[in-house]
């Protein structure tokens, strides 16, 4: 079986986000980047789905020329292809990522049996890519998946709904959003490091288009900015703690 | 005309699709429209009188055979179809799993562009919505164009506030345009969660682990913390990853949301994508070696020390107390 996942490069902050002088980005000259805990789920699901079933699986993503270092940290862990959208700019909003995304994917001329995405990003979090790229190739989907079964020719999704879990069954091809728990992700190997760094990287370019949710600025919200009591050192801080359980009123009777 | 998509549970109004329908009768009331709620599904008519409480002027409901169990792109449908017979300004949802779905769906069947997680929203052409980005670490100002305005509301940005009746109320039923393929995705069955011990959305304590307990029998001590205090434990990404806890503990923005009364947090460094998870929690305890970890400023309480000498001295001490 064929399987498509989507990736997209975000920057790993810290304790504290610090954003440019623009307020259109968050300032990351000091930090790594990678990609949403789902989208990595979504790849580890991937390459399970491949090793079970046969077939290949490929990564895609949609951003700056350097994002192909999340392609290669993706065939690290074992995908096998990997696409490259080169787009810069502030237009990529959900609609038009997803576009992009959907006519990559219908001028490859490559039939997927699944298309995994992340149910959120991790930066914009726009809850909706997958979701457009599901109408655009008139496929069915099911989002927040977090255990996934093929069987069949059909895709078997568990997810968390309001009362419990919810069972969804849909045939293939499909496109299924992913949350993190779906699965724990390897850790990639030496000798999968080693075939990742040589692998080719197919390249698309695209300009970029007119936004409909369009950035005016990014803000941190107000803190709440707390003085922090010491209770003390070592079990020597213990007592207080335990005065301090007792006023809340959590302390066992 | 402004409608919100009512989510209910069991009958209930869900309490995110009230706080979206308080925000959606601010944004009418500006716009000098009538405020109109959409509910679908034969299991939906206990809620609808409710509504009128909040400002809803008319009750579309949306009912076929069919809806009765849910199907997302069938939802959307019925959205659409109210499109085009109201013609509405904007058509809220609450940001939930399934608010966030059905717009999504929304937005692709009319090529519209949706704004999830809004938590501010100024009338205009185009709107100027305030969103949360980065799970609730970041916000972001932004337009929001096209010609019927498509957003949610982000869950606990704003409070449910009942509001003067509108002036008429009614109930409208309709029989939404649906083909078989819109409900291609439907659930096919439930499964009910195992019951048992407090859930951690839910727990009055939590006592939260990180890399500091050093390993997976290092939660021992925590397990024991929790278990005195009726609470239970949480961990952090890391945690989960080491596979030391399975992902159900995770607290954060690719986990659980919390919002004890006192969270405990043990060699948890405070990672900004962690804390979101913990901003519901009425005061912090922190218990890590390091005075400079992040997590102290978002702390009210903090032992400095090592987790595998200071919790179990705080199990002690709590027995003494206790009597035991
Ligand atoms: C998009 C995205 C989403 C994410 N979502 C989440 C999420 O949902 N939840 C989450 O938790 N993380 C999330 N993360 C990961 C997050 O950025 C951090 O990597 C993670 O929270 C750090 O976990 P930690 O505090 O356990 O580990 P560390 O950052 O390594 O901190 C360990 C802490 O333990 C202290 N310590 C060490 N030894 C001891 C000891 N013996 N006694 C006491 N203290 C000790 C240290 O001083 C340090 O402060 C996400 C990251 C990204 C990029
Ligand atoms: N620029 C991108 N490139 C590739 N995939 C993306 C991109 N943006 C979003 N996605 C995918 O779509 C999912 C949902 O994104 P969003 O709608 O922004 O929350 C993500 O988890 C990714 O799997």
């Amino acid at each position: 079986m064929d399987v498509l996942v989507c990736v997209k490069r975000v920057p790993v902050t810290g304790g504290r986000i610090s954003l440019t002088d623009d307020e259109q980005d968050i300032d990351t000259r000091y930090l790594g980047f990678t990609v949403s805990p789902h989208e990595e789920c979504a790849v580890e699901e991937a390459v399970r789905l491949v090793e079970a079933h046969g077939g290949s699986s490929t990564v895609l993503t949609l951003g700056p020329a350097v994002a192909e270092e999340q392609l290669r940290d993706a065939m690290s862990m074992g995908a096998n292809r990997a696409v490259l959208i080169e787009a810069e700019g502030p237009g990529w909003d959900g609609g038009a990522t997803a576009a992009a995304i959907a006519r990559a994917i219908g001028d490859a001329g490559v039939e997927y049996d699944l298309l995994l995405f992340g149910n959120e990003s991790a930066d914009a979090g726009g809850y909706q890519v997958g979701i457009r790229v599901a109408h655009l190739l008139d496929l069915p989907c099911v989002t927040g998946v977090k255990h996934l079964e093929i069987r069949d020719g059909k895709a078997v999704a568990r997810r968390e709904g309001p009362g419990g879990f919810e069972i969804y069954e849909v045939p293939l091809p499909a496109v299924i959003t992913v949350k993190e728990g779906i699965n724990l992700p390897r850790y990639p190997s030496i000798p999968g490091r080693l075939r990742a760094k040589k692998a080719p990287v197919e390249r698309l370019h695209l300009d970029a288009p007119q936004p409909g949710l369009e950035k005016i600025r990014l803000r941190l919200p107000q803190g709440r900015d707390k003085q922090v009591e010491i209770l003390g050192d070592g079990a020597a801080g213990v007592e207080r703690a335990v005065e301090v359980l007792r006023q809340i009123g959590v302390m066992p009777p | 005309m402004i409608v919100g998509l009512v989510e209910h549970d069991g009958g209930v109004v869900s309490e995110p699709s009230l706080q979206m329908l308080t925000l959606g009768r601010r944004l009418a009331e500006r716009l000098g429209e009538p405020l109109a709620a959409l509910v679908i599904g034969s299991e939906a008519r206990p809620v609808v009188d409710g509504l009128a409480a909040y400002g809803v002027e008319t009750v579309h409901h949306a009912v076929d055979d069919r809806l009765d169990r849910y199907a997302p792109d069938a939802w959307a449908a019925c959205v659409v179809d109210l499109m085009g017979t109201a013609g509405p300004t904007a058509v809220l949802a609450a940001g939930t799993d399934r608010g966030n779905e059905v717009m999504a769906h929304v937005g692709a069947r009319t090529g519209l562009p949706v704004g999830a997680n809004c938590t501010e929203v100024q009338p205009g052409d185009p709107f100027l919505v305030t969103r949360l980005r980065w799970g609730g670490s970041l916000l972001e100002d932004a337009r929001l164009h096209g010609e019927v305005k498509l957003l949610t509301v982000a869950p606990h940005s704003i409070q449910a506030e009942e509001g003067p009746a509108a002036g008429g109320w009614s109930v409208e039923e309709f029989s939404p345009a649906l083909q078989d393929t819109d409900f291609r995705v439907q659930v096919a069955r439930q499964e009910g969660r195992p019951a048992g011990k407090v859930s951690l959305p839910e727990a009055r304590v939590v006592v939260g682990g990180g890399r500091g307990v050093g390993s997976p029998e290092g939660f021992g001590p925590l397990e024991e913390l929790a278990e005195l205090l009726g609470g239970v434990v949480g961990c952090s990404r890391v945690v989960t990853s080491l596979g030391w806890r399975p992902h159900t503990d995770q607290v954060g923005q690719t986990g659980v949301r919390i919002a004890p009364d006192i969270y405990i947090a043990c060699g948890i460094s405070g990672a900004i994508q962690h804390m979101v998870g913990a901003k519901g929690a009425k005061r912090i305890l922190v218990i890590n070696t390091d005075r400079q970890a992040p997590i102290l400023t978002h702390a009210d309480y903090a032992i400095i020390g090592d987790v595998q000498q200071v919790v179990p001295a705080l199990v002690s001490a709590i027995r003494e107390g206790k009597g035991l």
